[in-house]
């Protein structure tokens, strides 16, 4: 009993949350791999354009509120979110045309594109904030809970509850269609396979005609969709406000780093393991232990090996350690 | 026109401006804008040492910063017995200890064999030795912060002339910089920046959060000046009043305007001794053969050059000098707030606009670059919400309008972007090139 | 004889403000092998790809089957007719080996497979590999794997740039004899060769290039049996 008591809680405090936070970074670090692998920079706006697609969606959902539009049980963010993804579509390409296609066409430095990425955070950064504001805001809807605690203690007759959350839920679902669709392109059709042969090798590329406009015309359009939903996804699970999304762009370069930057499986498996290292440990263990530990050997302290503050040091710490052993990530990524 | 002339006619349209602000809107603001502006213009300076001389991309700028400004508080800081009797030695020890295990693991891991073995007892180690810090430190911690919470609750300092913490600001940034430097230089461009971008926000959440180091979000106040006077001692001088009345002005203003240009001229005294040093430097051998690595690495190192030790030189020079601004900015405000350093935008990335849009390379550019930004963004505060009213004027009063003059200071980050974002595109080499 | 095929005329030029190439002339008749050899920084390189449109001449002209393509950027060339295997970095590595060919194809919108079996028979270990990466297999094979999609555009002319660099001398045979049996299906090659004399071996025509000028210029029978030609490039 004190076993299953001891499960409930692990599912409940660290894999069900590590594994929702995981698909989000996964889906971030994705959009970031990929701008990587195509057009060969690391992209500081990422968070910044996760941001804006949210703030969008947002705005959209507030709308079809005002207007008695809801998704049932489901978030209305969800029906808003192809609005979002198109307008950051429109917006990322918009910026390519007037920022970024001159310095491809000038065979530009990575850095030099790196710091023009920063000149364009700035101004995504602004817009977002100006747009709606900077305070967190709060926009899922819909059902809270597929099981709250209660009931899931009066089903099981455990001690020890198990919430699950509709919106942790949604982003596993979503993350699966998503990362199921983006590998289907990518392996299956021809404009797919164009992008990772670009990716691959451009100049052997433009040798066998591929369009390196389209190909990058493309990438931006499945960027946009994909910080899009990654954005969405973290907004509803916790809240969103433009400086925590700034803030995620490190756990989402380290995802992308320590899987293999341009490399789209590392990708998802560098988000997987830094969301599980971050929960790991910041998590305070004391109450799974309880459960498992005869109460002589139980240790006064909550058993955490760092405070949630410290967060980001974990991804960075894994970072650093993968960039100084495997510098080209778990999974083999380029190197520019 | 020749680099020094177009430097000339730069700082003299600077000034301008400056000028005019104090004209038309209030000399208060003026000064406080230019004292903000010149604490930059040093850290500006540090990041072009990294970024103009090396081409090291450091976006850690804010924990340095930070960093520069707990040294402030640390050495000027009256010493805390209470806390000393509570816990301090126990807290010295045992972040001594974690040295020690970090060290430790370092040896194992050069003296092992590669493989699962060592990458295990390293682990075991690291652990083990987590544990035990923790245990000696969570009490000891606890003990700290509980004296007299409301006041202090922290180690208090050394009660040493603050001067001397400005120095040691810059030992303090420079020694994390050495830190940061041993593990990461080697690492590509990008990856350098987005390992400093981490370390950055690592500082800052150790300041935010270490409440016995700095009071953590519950900030420290009446941090010591020097040698500026206080506006309150000035307001009762007999000499002082007849100045302000001579002036023509109250003498609160007088004497905030007085103590604002008494730092400035503080700050300037300390910019220019820096300015100098970096300007030989540049001059030296040393700094040719840093520009010469810039610029053709592969070349320098097959020439001999230790590219590795260069680079780790003028990343902890340029760290420190970033460090001394902190300790400035802190001594300017007579607050360390660390949770206001958690802004990178603010403190990280919009320096690093100053140095392109000066001129990377060029430490005059980085000075001038610094003037501008600062004024652009100080006044959109002022300016914004004016232009947004204006702007809007012919719309209804409604939560859109409002909605729009509220957040008008926002766009100050839209302008700074497309300020960036014209110059790499126009003018690569910014308003003062590198000669 | 009539005009060539393809003839890159008089070509003058080069990557900067140097001329690499002085008065450069190659050419290839339908069908037929050239070589290009000469020693080391002769230009042979640059001359391929000048003909190929990756480097602005100032003089001459380059002509496909009559018409002067001079103007025309690589990608339009490839749609042309011509196909152009880099000396490195000649593969998509990540890629397997069918999806390199499929690249290879990129430009066609019709049915690729009879293509792809045409390759499959010419080079039959690219078959068994299909569906690997193309990076894991060896340096003769990757090499097969260059060529095979360059191919995929039913090229009329294949450009060569050093095919067996790197690879053993009975790989080199193999892949020799292999450009033999595309040339007969009547595409013309053209390529640059670092080992001289076996290239000359099987060349209808050969240049020899020194210091981006042509030096030589004749069967490579004749070339083989020149003595001065023998002497200073051939190594006696």
């Amino acid at each position: 009993m004190d076993f299953l008591n001891a499960l409930t809680a692990l599912f409940n405090y660290v894999i069900i949350p590590a594994t929702s936070y995981g698909s989000q970074l996964a889906l971030g670090a994705l959009g970031v791999t990929l701008i990587y692998g195509i057009l060969r920079f690391s992209n500081f706006a990422h968070g910044d354009t996760m941001a804006f697609g949210t703030a969008l969606t947002i705005l959209v959902t507030w709308l079809f509120q005002s207007w008695g539009i809801t998704f049932g049980p489901l978030p209305t963010a969800l029906l808003a979110l192809p609005f979002g993804i198109i307008g950051t579509a429109a917006l990322l390409l918009g910026t390519d045309r007037v920022v970024y296609r001159f310095y491809r066409k000038q065979k530009a430095a990575p850095v030099i594109l790196v710091i023009v990425s920063m000149g364009v955070m700035f101004i995504m950064n602004g817009l977002t904030r100006f747009i709606i504001g900077v305070s967190d805001q709060n926009f899922a809807d819909g059902k809270r809970f597929i099981i709250n605690a209660l009931q899931y203690r009066k089903m099981t007759g455990l001690q020890e509850g198990l919430a699950i959350r509709t919106t942790s839920v949604i982003t596993v679902v979503t993350a699966i269609i998503v990362v199921t669709l983006l590998f289907w392109f990518l392996n299956r059709t021809r404009t797919g396979k164009s992008m990772r042969a670009f990716s691959d090798n451009e100049d052997l590329a433009l040798l066998s005609g591929i369009n390196p406009e389209r190909v990058v015309t493309v990438t931006w359009l499945i960027v946009a969709a994909l910080a899009t939903i990654a954005g969405v996804l973290y907004g509803l699970d916790k809240s969103f406000s433009p400086f925590t999304y700034f803030q995620l762009l490190l756990p989402i370069f380290a995802s992308a780093v320590v899987g293999g930057l341009g490399n789209p499986l590392g990708a998802i498996a560098g988000g997987f393991v830094i969301a599980f290292s971050e929960v790991i440990f910041t998590y305070a263990w004391k109450k799974v232990l309880g459960y498992l530990l005869p109460a002589s050997l139980m240790p006064d302290g909550l058993v955490q090996l760092l405070g949630t503050d410290y967060k980001y040091a974990v991804s960075f710490t894994i970072l650093v350690i993968v960039l100084l052993f495997r510098p080209t990530g778990l999974f083999k990524g380029k190197s520019v | 026109m020749t680099p020094s002339i177009r430097a000339l006619v730069v700082f003299i349209g600077v000034g301008l401006v400056y000028l005019i602000v104090g004209f038309t809107q209030s000399w208060a603001l003026a000064v406080t804008i230019l004292n903000d502006g010149l604490i930059v213009a040093i850290m500006a300076l540090g990041v072009n040492m990294q970024w103009g001389y090396a081409g090291l991309f450091n976006v850690g700028v804010a924990g340095f910063f930070g960093l520069g400004g707990l040294a402030l508080v640390l050495i000027t800081n009256p010493p805390a017995p209470g806390a000393w009797a509570a816990g301090t030695p126990r807290i010295l020890g045992s972040l001594l200890f974690g040295a020690v295990v970090i060290w430790g693991a370092l040896r194992l891991y050069r003296a092992m064999e590669p493989g699962r073995k060592r990458a295990l007892s390293m682990g075991a180690l690291l652990l083990v030795g987590l544990i035990l810090f923790r245990m000696g430190y969570d009490p000891a911690v606890n003990s700290v912060e509980a004296v007299t919470p409301a006041s202090t609750g922290n180690i208090g300092g050394l009660g040493l002339p603050i001067p001397v913490s400005w120095l040691l600001g810059g030992v303090l940034a420079a020694g994390a910089a050495w830190a940061i430097a041993k593990t990461a230089l080697g690492l590509r461009s990008d990856y350098l920046a987005i390992a400093t971008l981490g370390i950055g926000q690592i500082v800052i959440a150790v300041l935010m959060n270490e409440d016995w180091l700095d009071r953590g979000v519950k900030n420290i106040i009446n941090i010591g000046r020097w040698p500026v006077p206080h506006e309150v001692n000035l307001q009762k001088q007999q000499w002082f009043i007849h100045l302000a009345q001579s002036w023509g002005i109250d003498v609160r203003t007088a004497s905030t305007v007085f103590v604002g240009i008494c730092f400035a001229v503080v700050f300037t005294c300390i910019l220019l001794v820096l300015l100098t040093l970096a300007e030989l430097s540049l001059k030296s051998p040393w700094g040719r053969m840093m520009r010469a690595i810039r610029d053709n690495e592969i070349a320098a190192e097959a020439m001999g050059k230790d590219v590795k030790r260069r680079h780790l030189q003028v990343f902890v020079l340029g760290s420190a000098v970033i460090g001394i601004a902190g300790a400035l900015y802190v001594m300017l405000h007579g607050l360390m707030a660390p949770q206001s350093y958690n802004d990178p935008l603010r403190y990280t990335f919009l320096i690093w606009a100053m140095v392109i849009l000066g001129g990377s390379g060029n430490n005059w550019g980085s000075v001038a670059g610094a003037l501008i930004v600062m004024l652009l963004w100080d006044e959109a505060e002022s300016v914004g919400p004016a232009i947004l009213g204006f702007l809007t004027s012919p719309l209804p009063a409604g939560l859109i309008k409002q909605h729009l003059i509220d957040n008008a200071v926002q766009m100050r980050l839209p302008v700074v972007g497309a300020v960036l974002l014209l110059v790499l595109r126009f003018s690569p080499k910014g308003l003062i090139p590198e000669k | 004889m009539g005009a060539p095929f393809l003839i890159g005329d008089a070509m003058t030029g080069g990557y900067g403000p140097v001329d690499i190439l002085h008065d450069c002339t190659v050419a290839v008749d339908k069908g037929q092998i050239a070589v290009i050899v000469g020693p080391n920084g002769a230009g042979k390189s640059t001359a391929m790809k000048a003909v190929f449109g990756m480097l602005k001449l100032r003089g001459g002209a380059v002509r496909l089957d009559g018409e002067d393509i001079s103007r025309l950027s690589p990608q339009d060339r490839v749609a042309k007719g011509m196909a152009f295997v880099p000396q490195t970095s000649n593969i998509f590595t990540s890629m397997t080996v069918e999806e390199n060919l499929e690249m290879g194809a990129f430009l066609r919108r019709d049915d690729i497979s009879h293509t792809m079996e045409q390759v499959f028979e010419l080079f039959p270990i690219l078959k068994e590999k299909r569906r690997q990466p193309a990076g894991e297999l060896s340096g003769g094979q990757r090499q097969q794997v260059a060529v095979g999609r360059a191919l995929m555009t039913q090229p009329k002319v294949l450009m060569l740039d050093e095919p067996t660099a790197g690879v053993s001398p009975i790989v080199m045979d193999e892949l020799f004899d292999r450009i033999i049996e595309v040339a007969r299906t009547g595409i013309s090659i053209l390529m640059v060769e670092q080992n001289a004399r076996q290239a000359l071996n099987i060349a209808d025509k050969g240049y020899v290039l020194v210091q981006g000028a042509n030096r030589y210029t004749d069967t490579g029978e004749a070339l083989l049996a020149d003595p001065e030609v023998r002497k200073t490039f051939l190594g006696g």
